[in-house]
């Protein structure tokens, strides 16, 4: 009867299922629930699945389908189908019913058979159940009479078990009795022992309950003595805290074990860094020692390293044990930590700081930035460990402080290797003439002292630059990326540098020492040639190998190179204008001195030129010769390249006739002041004093200006006899026909001699001219 | 331009002496001195007409000799002092002497006949200062505020101290000093105080500027290597007791504290050539005057170390109207010292320079080809010290 119902219910399971077997069920199953997933979210299947579209599971023509209706679907095949495949379909579907029949009856022999054998089993197991039961019955009765003995049995024992655990509480408590009896003589043992934590515990372990009983007289005792071994365990321990001899480790424990007595942290941390204090003392101590007041043995790099293992290292023991062990403190602590290492600090600061002082003369900057970066190195631990001392910043401002001073020192070095190079130069000019050789090389001199400046300002770089080495640990900082090198390389050293090169130069020109003639002429010219090399070339190469070296990326104004050279520039010019000044007064003073010694009215008739006017010659090319050495030659009057001495001549002593030849002739006195007159008309104003350019004959100009306009007003200032006005005339063709070659334009000769042997005739009662044959043949003679 | 264009009179023969009739405070007199060696000297008294702008002259002959140094007395307007070149057997001595110029030129007669018909008249020599014991005379000056009774004359390296007696007919050396030392030593130049009750002399030589005590005839002090050249003149702030101003051959002019030896106040270096002459104007001390060999004349505003450093010190905001030069241009803050104005009408070098003892705003200037120049302070300076 069960088959029946399972085989009626069998056709149930939709027409379609059976006919393709159990293989091709499951995916149909799973496209079908697919499909109602893709129904809910509105995909058709076909698109989904992407195969050509399937039956429509709504269709009630489908045989497999949910909502088949027999009825449509044989209408439909009815109206649509012809007879043939009618006919087929009918054939097809008869097929199919028969094999779904046979397929049914196979399925319910199948559930036949299996009904039967579970029947069977069932059978099996009542009988078994009713074995079991009665055993089951016995074991109840056997536990009974079990728990019936037990409970007997616990019943006797339930006296002893009572006293036992009695005794066994009663021993518990003899034993806790015994420990605190014997714990004043184990305390005392332990402390003879020396077993200081050992002691600490079992005190703490005491202590609570001694405060319970103390109301009993015995254990009253007992804690009194206990305090007082306690007591002397503080003492002791303090003692050997104070002892210090053993070491920070040592120490922390002391102060641990105090802490754990129940000593006032307070003081205790007092006590604590009064004891740091006393340690880092010593090490300041010795390292104080060793800056001593004899010169320090151990050198810079030494002295940091001992710096740093003594009493940072010292330091940094201490503030790690003592935030260990405070910091339970709380803010308070912190802060008097933080303060006992800023007062230490500063103190070791201030040894750095005059240990560093005592390396600012040295030359050794290598060695000086290793100590720095390792003095550097060695206060991170401390600084980060106590950020609110600030033992950072004071070191990192203490190495700006030494990296400002050597700057300082730098700069100072360069100035005096400039000195130094002037000195030199000093000696070289002065040594030759004392040897009898001529002409000192300039050129030579000045390429030494560029060279050895510039060799100078490059070592100084290089020394400079260490500081801001990659390795360096403080070279990170933003001073020494930035400041450091705009503001203190560039600007201080170099440009300061440049800047002091410039006024050195220039106070050469300012010293009030002209008739002592300080300055040898020669070094104002060396020096104005090297600052006009400076404006030309070397100052901008400079900066540019400093900006090279330090790349500068500070935005603060630095001084544009134009500016400097315009000062070096200037410097040159007023150097040379001062070398202008100084040689001409040089020769002035010759030719003043030779006029106004003589005695003009009673000198005989001349047969030389005067020793002076050839002095003077002489002199003027000495300096041509020696200007020459270092300027160009500069340009001239293009008449002059080519007119030959002899036309100069000539024309000169026609031009000497022409011109005061009216004023020998007594007739009207008015005749002189209108030619000359007339004549400056046609000439240019003479700026005696006037700025020189870069070059040779420039300089010359200048001089000749000087010595000739010298000669003009000194000579007006006397009065002439004949044969002085001679006297005059031959001098001055005399230094006409040396003198035309050097200047720019010899028409300024002319004109300035011309109006000295004017003046000359004009100072003279008689004036009486020489022959221009005679002038000339004496002139050539001498 | 409002500025009065310079008024320019030319003498025959070369001419250094310069000075204005000291004495004389209603008329612009000026008096110059020749130099030449084949003619007789003369002495120009040069009248400016202000009004007019025109120049009177009357010539008196000084047949002494060449005048290198002239100075008027300045308590009476008909004497003045000269110091001359004689010459004597191929010899050459500076002397010096005072005149008195005939009564009728000494107040610049207005009714000037045709000089070039009158016969040129003759000084009388009143006295001549004996110098034979004690070389060239260099220069002559006048207690500035006395009676015209006492006169320094320079000579060499003395210093003469002289009382003029008996209507200054006789000469008496009532003191003198001399300098010692290496070398020639020689006085170029000297100008009396006005302060200090007239009882200060500063002289020149070599270098060295010298202050002198004409009581004791000692020296004060003295001021070594004021110039690095020879110091060619000097001159008394009138209004500063301690203030001079010096010049010479390096071009500068130095300004000096007599009681700070070692720093010039201040150094003017503005002309190229040797500076010949300095002179503070009368009132208004900022106002100095140099004259050059590079023929240039400047004139120099000193305001910072003048007596009236802030100018003047009344409120001008009330008349600022009234003038109309009074210019936008004048702004209120102190000068700075400056120069206002260089003066190139000379040709040649300028050896002495004057303020007029007349007016303050009129100055003279004289060059060594016979050139003499008459300047005004420019208006609009003037106005600025004014008001």
């Amino acid at each position: 009867m069960a088959a029946a119902a399972t085989a009626g219910s069998s056709p149930g399971s939709g027409p379609g299922d059976s006919p393709e077997g159990p293989e091709a069920e499951a995916p149909e199953r799973r496209r079908k629930a697919h499909g109602m997933l893709k129904l809910y979210y509105g995909l058709s299947e076909g698109e989904a699945a992407g195969r050509p579209a399937g039956p429509d599971p709504l269709d009630p023509t489908d045989l497999n389908g949910a909502h088949f209706d027999p009825e449509v679907y044989l209408d439909k095949l009815r109206r649509e189908c012809p007879l043939a495949q009618l006919m087929d379909s009918e054939t097809d579907m008869v097929r199919q019913i028969r094999a779904l029949d046979s397929d049914m009856q196979t399925l319910v022999y199948e559930n036949y058979n299996k009904f039967i054998s579970a029947t069977d089993t069932i059978r099996k197991m009542k009988n078994d159940f009713r074995k079991m039961e009665d055993e089951m019955d016995r074991l109840a009765t056997n536990m009974a009479v079990i728990t019936d003995f037990s409970a007997r049995i616990s019943a006797t024992l339930q006296d002893r078990h009572e006293r036992i655990t009695k005794l066994a509480g009663v021993h518990a408590l003899l034993r806790k009795l015994q420990f605190l009896f014997e714990l004043p003589s184990r305390l005392t043992k332990c402390v003879e022992l020396g077993a200081y934590g050992q002691a600490v515990r079992y005190q703490g372990r005491a202590q609570a309950v001694l405060q319970q009983y103390q109301h009993l007289p015995s254990f009253r005792a007992i804690q009194d003595d206990c305090q007082v071994i306690t007591a002397r365990l503080a003492q002791q321990l303090r003692q050997r805290f104070r002892e210090g001899g053993s070491g920070a480790p040592e120490q922390a424990e002391c102060v641990e074990l105090l802490l754990a007595l129940g000593e006032p942290a307070e003081e205790l941390c007092e006590e604590f860094l009064a004891h740091a204090r006393g340690r880092l003392e010593e090490e300041l101590r010795s390292l104080e020692a060793e800056l001593g007041p004899s010169p320090p043995a151990p050198d810079v790099l030494e002295f940091t390293d001992h710096g740093g293992s003594g009493f940072v290292g010292g330091l940094c023991q201490v503030a790690a044990a003592y935030q260990e062990l405070f910091a339970a403190q709380g803010p308070a602590g912190a802060e008097k930590l933080a303060a006992f290492t800023r007062e230490l600090g500063s103190r070791y600061f201030a040894l750095v700081e005059r240990r560093l002082a005592q390396e600012q003369g040295g030359g050794d900057n290598s060695l000086l930035v290793r100590a720095l970066d390792r003095f550097h190195r060695r206060l991170r631990a401390p600084g980060a460990l106590l950020a609110a001392a600030g033992l950072t910043d004071a070191a990192t401002e203490i190495v700006e402080r030494v990296a400002r001073e050597r700057l300082g020192h730098h700069l100072q070095g360069l100035r005096a290797a400039f000195l130094g190079c002037l000195t030199d130069v000093r000696q070289a000019l002065a040594a030759p003439r004392v040897a009898g050789k001529e002409g000192p090389g300039l050129a030579e001199l000045l390429a030494n002292v560029a060279s050895s400046i510039l060799s100078h300002i490059k070592a100084s770089l290089a020394a400079v630059h260490l500081f801001t080495a990659k390795e360096v640990s403080f070279s990170n900082k933003p001073y020494f990326r930035g400041e450091f090198c705009s503001q203190g390389v560039r600007e201080g050293l170099i440009v300061g540098f440049i800047r002091s090169m410039c006024q050195t130069a220039q106070s050469f020109c300012d010293s009030p020492g002209e008739k002592g003639g300080a300055t040898p002429p020669a070094l104002l010219l060396l020096l104005s040639r090297l600052c006009l090399d400076y404006e030309t070339a070397t100052i901008s190469y400079i900066l540019t190998l400093t900006d090279e070296q330090f790349l500068v990326q500070d935005q603060s104004p630095v001084t544009p190179v134009s500016t400097l050279c315009a000062e070096a520039r200037e410097t040159a010019r007023r150097l040379l204008t001062h070398y202008v000044k100084v040689q001409g007064l040089v020769i002035s003073q010759m030719l003043r001195k030779s006029v106004e010694t003589r005695d003009w009215l009673s000198t005989l008739e001349p047969r030389n030129v005067r020793a002076v006017m050839k002095r003077v010659v002489e002199d003027t090319t000495a300096i041509d010769v020696q200007v020459g050495l270092l300027y160009e030659e500069g340009v001239r009057k293009a008449q002059s390249s080519d007119s030959s001495k002899r036309t100069f001549s000539v024309y000169s002593s026609s031009r000497q006739q022409g011109r005061y030849a009216p004023s020998y002739t007594p007739s009207a006195p008015m005749d002189t002041n209108l030619l000359s007159n007339i004549q400056k008309l046609f000439s240019e104003r003479i700026d005696v004093f006037s700025p020189v350019e870069f070059n040779k004959v420039s300089v010359l100009t200048g001089i000749i200006k000087i010595s000739l306009k010298t000669l003009l007003e000194c000579v007006r200032l006397r009065t002439f006899g004949r044969f002085g006005l001679q006297q005059v005339q031959v001098d001055c063709h005399f230094l006409q026909l040396y003198l035309w070659r050097f200047v720019a334009d010899e028409e300024l000769v002319h004109l300035l001699l011309d109006e000295v042997v004017a003046s000359a005739a004009l100072r003279c009662p008689d004036p009486v001219p020489m022959e221009p044959s005679v002038v000339e043949v004496i002139c050539e003679r001498g | 331009m409002e500025d009065d264009a310079p008024v320019i009179y030319g003498l025959e023969f070369q001419a250094r002496a310069l000075t204005p009739q000291t004495a004389e405070t209603d008329a612009i007199r000026f008096l110059v001195g020749t130099q030449s060696l084949k003619y007789d000297n003369q002495i120009h008294i040069i009248d400016f007409d202000d009004e007019n702008n025109m120049i009177n002259k009357k010539v008196l002959l000084h047949q002494a000799g060449e005048i290198w140094h002239i100075s008027a007395s300045p308590a009476d307007r008909g004497v003045l002092a000269t110091c001359y070149n004689r010459t004597s057997d191929s010899k050459v001595l500076t002397c010096a002497a005072v005149w008195r110029m005939p009564k009728e030129l000494e107040s610049g007669s207005h009714e000037s006949p045709d000089d070039s018909s009158s016969t040129a008249q003759t000084l009388e020599l009143l006295c001549h200062l004996d110098n034979t014991a004690h070389g060239n005379m260099a220069c002559v000056v006048w207690e500035p505020m006395g009676d015209g009774k006492r006169i320094i004359s320079l000579a060499d390296n003395h210093i003469l101290l002289w009382d003029l007696q008996e209507s200054s007919s006789q000469a008496v050396l009532a003191s003198s000093a001399s300098l010692e030392g290496k070398g020639q030593l020689r006085f170029t130049s000297g100008r009396w105080s006005p302060h200090h009750n007239c009882t200060q002399v500063a002289t020149a030589s070599d270098t060295t500027l010298r202050g002198w005590d004409t009581r004791s005839m000692s020296q004060i002090y003295c001021i070594e290597n004021a110039h690095g050249q020879l110091v060619r003149d000097l001159d008394f702030n009138p209004n500063k007791q301690y203030y001079l101003a010096s010049c010479g051959d390096d071009c500068k002019v130095k300004f000096w504290d007599t009681r700070n030896v070692t720093e010039p106040v201040k150094t003017l270096e503005e002309h190229s050539h040797w500076v010949w002459n300095v002179r503070y104007n009368h009132s208004h001390d900022q106002l100095v005057l140099t004259g050059s060999s590079d023929s240039r004349v400047m004139l120099s505003n000193m305001v910072s170390i003048s007596s009236e450093p802030f100018g003047h010190l009344v409120d001008d905001d009330d008349i600022s109207d009234q003038e109309d030069h009074r210019s936008e241009e004048k702004s209120k803050e102190p000068l700075q010292d400056n120069v206002i104005a260089t003066y190139e009408e000379h040709e040649d070098s300028v050896y002495a320079v004057d303020w007029s003892s007349a007016d303050p705003w009129l100055f003279a200037s004289l060059s060594y080809d016979g050139r003499l120049v008459i300047n005004r302070v420019p208006r609009a300076l003037k106005y600025h010290i004014l008001l």
